[in-house]
C-alpha cells in the first residue's frame, strides 16, 4: 500500500525501531525562543551535556520583546530576565541567536522559513504549538515541550508515538476576497478544535494548490487550533520558487538534488488516509469568530449563534460561556460588533502578503475614531520590505501605529495588550479568554477583514467599504 | 534523573478532584527561568487558607500526595510537574491522571501510582487520623504499603524500568548514541545547516 505524505517524512528520519517502543526521530532543524527554553538549557548544564547539533540549531526573541522603543531597556523586569537568559544561553552553548534589534530578528515561525531554513521532507520542532506553521514546506513540524526541548538540543532526536493521518481536500475556486485565514477558519468551524487530535493533517486539493506560500503558512500555522499534530502541504513549484536562492537553501548540484528528492514527497496515489473531509473552495466566505476558542466561528453574513441550538450538553454551556464572556447576545448580526482595538500580526497573518493585503484595503482611508490599530510586521525583513514599498506610511497615513516586530498582541506577554472588557479584531490565531490580555475579548480574522473594520470601527469585510470614500492621506 | 526504587514518607491527603494544572502552578509563574524554586507557586491560591492541610503543621516534610480522581488536568505546563518536586513531593497517588501531566511526571522521576479510590479513602481515613503514619510505594514490588493496607498497581514495564533506572529519555537515548551517529553519516548533504553564511 502507498505511503502518505506524512508517513513519507516520518520513514526518513526513523533512527531506531523497535517493537514496544516509540520510533527515535532525527530532527532536522529545531527553533529556539526565550519561553520555553530556559529550563532546558539548565538541564544540559547539570548534566554536563552539550548541544549536540549546533548547526541544526537556531534561537531568536520574540514573545517577550517590546515593539516600541526597542533601544531602550525592556521595562518588564521579568520579561528583560528571560530575554537575557536566551542571550547568555546562547552564547555559553554556542547557539546562532538574532535578538532584539537584529536584522533577522522575527517571530520564530516567521524567521525560519524566510531564511530558507524551512524546507520540504525536513523535521522540524519548537518549544512552541505553532510550529505547525513549517508544514507548509512539506516538512513534518510539531511544537514541544521543555524536556523534549531538553531532548532535542541534547541528542538531535525525539522518542515519538505513531500520529494518524487526516485529509483536509479543498477543491475549486476561492471567491473573491476569501483568503486562507478565511478557509483555515471554515476548517476549524467544522471539524472542531478536539477534530485534529492525534492526526497530522495534509491539506490537499486545487484550492490549495492554488495559495502562495505564505496563505499555505497562514492555514498550517492553524491546524494546531483544530488539535492536530501537525498541517503539511506537499512541496510543489510554488514551494521550490519560495526557496530558491533565500540564504540556507541549496546551491547548484544541492540544489538539484533537493528537488529532484522534494519531487517524491507526494502521498502516494493508493495511500489511504484515516480520515478524510472534503471542502468546496466556492463556498467559503470571510470568516470570523464570536466566541472563546477558534472553533467558535461563522460567516462575516452570519449572527451571533443561540447557545440553545447546540444539541451537545458540552457545546451549548461552551457557547453560553463565550457569549458571556465576549459580551455577545446571540441573534446579534456579526457586521453589528464595534471593536475597539485592530490587530495586524503573528505568524497566522504576519508576513509581507499579509501586511500588503491589509494595505491595499487601507490606501486612501483612514481609520474609524476611537479605534486603535496596530500593525506589527512578523520579522524585521518583513518591517524592512513593507517599508521599501512604502506600506508602513499607508498605515500610518490611515491612522494606524506601525510597530516593531514580533508576537506583540497576539499572546501579550509585552506591553501590546487589551485591558478588561476591550474587543479586538485580530488576524492572530487564539481567541482564549484572557489571551490578548486579561479580560480582552478576541475576535479572529484575516488581515483584509482587520483592515475594513478598522475604517469602518465594525467587524466588517472590504466589500463593505465600496461605500466609504477615501478620506485619509489628503 | 534520580532512580526509583522504593519509597516510604508521610502524606498529605488531599481531598479533591479535578486538581487542574492552573490549581498546582497558576500561569504568572511561567516566566521564570528556571526548573526550581515553583515550590511557593504550589497550589498559590489554596495555600492562602491557613487551614489548607498543606500548611498544617503535622505535614511539613511529607512526600506522598494522596490525591482525589482526575489529578493534572488542563494545561500541559510542566512547570506543575516540578512545583511539586520542588515542594519535596516523590509520589502522587490518584484513582486517575491526567495524560499529559502523567507524562511530565515520568520525564521528570515523579512517581504517579493509581490505585481504586476505595484504596485511596482509606488511606485519606488513615493519614487523616494519624499524620505521622508512613506509607511505603515500592516500584519493584508494585505496591503501596501503609499500616493495615497494601495494595498492587500496575505501570507498564518499559516506564517502570526507565523509573528504576533513573533513566530520563535523554539519557535512554544516548544508549543509542552510535545509531544516531550513523543516521548522521549518511544524511543527505542538501539538508540546511543554521550556519551563517
Ligand atoms: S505570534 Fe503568537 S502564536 Fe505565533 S509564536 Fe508568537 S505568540 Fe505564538
Amino acid at each position: 500500500m502507498g505511503r502518505t505524505l506524512a508517513e513519507k517524512v516520518w520513514d526518513d528520519h526513523v533512527v531506531t525501531r523497535a517493537e514496544g517502543e516509540p520510533d527515535l526521530l532525527f530532527i532536522d532543524l529545531h527553533l529556539l525562543h526565550e519561553v520555553t527554553s530556559p529550563q532546558a538549557f539548565d538541564g544540559l548544564r547539570k548534566s554536563g551535556r552539550k548541544v549536540r547539533r549546533l548547526d541544526l540549531t537556531i534561537a531568536t526573541e520574540d514573545h517577550n520583546t517590546p515593539t516600541l522603543d526597542i533601544d531602550k531597556p525592556i521595562a518588564d523586569p521579568v520579561s528583560r530576565t528571560q530575554l537575557e537568559t536566551l542571550r547568555a544561553n546562547c552564547a555559553e552553548f554556542g547557539v546562532r541567536l538574532h535578538p532584539l534589534g537584529d536584522v533577522e530578528q522575527g517571530v520564530v515561525h516567521v524567521v525560519g522559513p524566510q531564511l530558507g531554513l524551512t524546507q520540504p521532507g525536513m523535521t522540524v520542532v519548537c518549544g512552541d504549538s505553532h510550529t505547525s506553521t513549517h508544514g507548509a514546506f512539506g516538512a513534518l513540524a510539531f511544537g514541544i515541550g521543555t524536556s523534549q526541548v531538553e531532548h532535542v538540543l541534547a541528542t538531535q532526536t525525539l522518542p515519538l508515538a505513531p500520529f494518524r493521518t487526516m485529509a483536509v481536500t479543498v477543491e475549486g475556486e476561492l471567491p473573491d476576497g476569501v483568503t486562507a485565514k478565511d478557509l483555515i477558519l471554515a476548517v476549524i468551524a467544522r471539524i472542531g478544535t478536539g477534530g485534529g487530535q492525534g492526526h497530522v493533517i495534509e491539506y490537499r486539493g486545487s484550492a490549495i494548490e492554488k495559495l502562495s506560500m505564505e496563505a499555505r503558512m497562514t492555514v498550517c500555522n492553524m491546524s494546531i487550533e483544530a488539535g492536530a499534530r501537525a498541517g503539511m502541504i506537499a512541496p510543489d513549484e510554488t514551494t521550490f520558487a519560495y526557496l530558491e536562492d533565500r540564504p540556507h537553501a541549496p546551491r547548484g548540484e544541492d540544489w538539484d538534488d533537493a528537488v529532484a528528492y522534494w519531487r517524491t514527497l507526494r502521498t502516494d496515489d493508493d495511500a489511504v488516509f484515516d480520515r478524510e473531509v472534503v471542502i468546496d473552495a466556492s463556498e467559503l466566505a470571510p470568516f470570523v469568530t464570536w466566541g472563546t476558542n477558534p472553533g467558535q466561528g461563522a460567516p462575516l453574513s452570519a449572527s451571533v449563534p443561540d447557545p440553545a441550538s447546540y444539541t451537545d450538553p458540552s457545546e451549548r454551556t461552551a457557547a453560553e460561556r463565550a457569549l458571556e464572556y465576549m459580551g455577545l447576545t446571540a441573534g446579534q448580526a456579526l457586521r453589528d460588533i464595534r471593536v475597539d482595538t485592530v490587530f495586524v500580526g503573528s505568524c497566522t497573518n504576519g508576513r509581507i502578503e499579509d501586511l500588503r493585503a491589509a494595505a491595499d484595503v487601507l490606501r486612501g482611508r483612514a481609520v474609524a475614531d476611537g479605534v486603535r490599530m496596530l500593525v506589527v510586521p512578523g520579522s524585521v525583513r518583513v518591517a524592512l520590505q513593507a517599508v521599501d514599498e512604502g506600506l508602513d506610511k499607508v498605515f500610518t497615513e490611515a491612522g494606524a501605529e506601525w510597530r516593531h516586530a514580533g508576537c506583540s498582541m497576539c499572546l501579550g506577554m509585552n506591553p501590546d495588550q487589551l485591558a478588561p472588557g476591550e474587543r479586538s479584531a485580530s488576524t492572530s490565531n487564539r481567541n482564549f479568554e484572557g489571551r490578548q490580555g486579561k479580560g480582552g475579548r478576541t475576535h479572529l480574522v484575516s488581515p483584509q477583514v482587520a483592515a475594513a473594520t478598522a475604517v469602518l470601527g465594525r467587524l466588517a469585510s472590504p466589500a463593505d467599504l465600496s461605500d466609504v470614500t477615501a478620506t485619509a492621506g489628503v | 534523573m534520580e532512580a526509583f526504587t522504593t519509597h516510604t514518607g508521610r502524606a498529605v491527603p488531599l481531598r479533591r478532584s479535578n486538581v487542574d494544572t492552573d490549581q498546582i502552578i497558576p500561569a504568572h509563574w511561567l516566566k521564570k527561568v528556571t526548573r526550581d524554586g515553583f515550590e511557593d507557586g504550589l497550589f498559590e491560591a489554596w495555600r492562602k487558607d491557613p487551614e489548607f492541610v498543606l500548611n498544617r503543621p503535622e505535614r511539613e516534610g511529607a512526600s506522598v500526595l494522596v490525591a482525589g480522581p482526575d489529578f493534572g488536568t488542563g494545561s500541559s505546563r510542566e512547570h506543575a510537574v516540578w512545583a511539586l518536586q520542588n515542594y519535596g513531593f516523590r509520589v502522587v497517588i490518584s484513582s486517575r491522571f491526567a495524560d499529559i501531566f502523567r507524562g511530565n511526571s515520568l520525564k521528570n522521576g515523579l512517581l504517579t501510582v493509581i490505585l481504586p479510590q476505595e484504596t485511596v479513602e482509606r488511606l485519606w481515613e488513615l493519614t487523616e487520623a494519624d499524620p505521622a503514619a508512613e506509607v511505603t510505594v515500592d516500584l519493584v514490588a508494585r505496591e503501596v504499603r501503609a499500616e493495615g493496607i497494601t495494595a498492587g498497581f500496575d505501570l507498564d514495564d518499559n516506564a517502570r524500568w526507565r523509573l528504576l533506572e533513573g533513566l530520563d529519555d535523554i539519557g535512554l537515548t544516548l544508549r543509542h548514541e552510535a545509531d544516531i551517529a550513523a543516521y548522521e553519516a549518511v544524511r543527505p548533504a542538501f539538508k540546511p545547516s543554521t550556519a551563517v553564511v
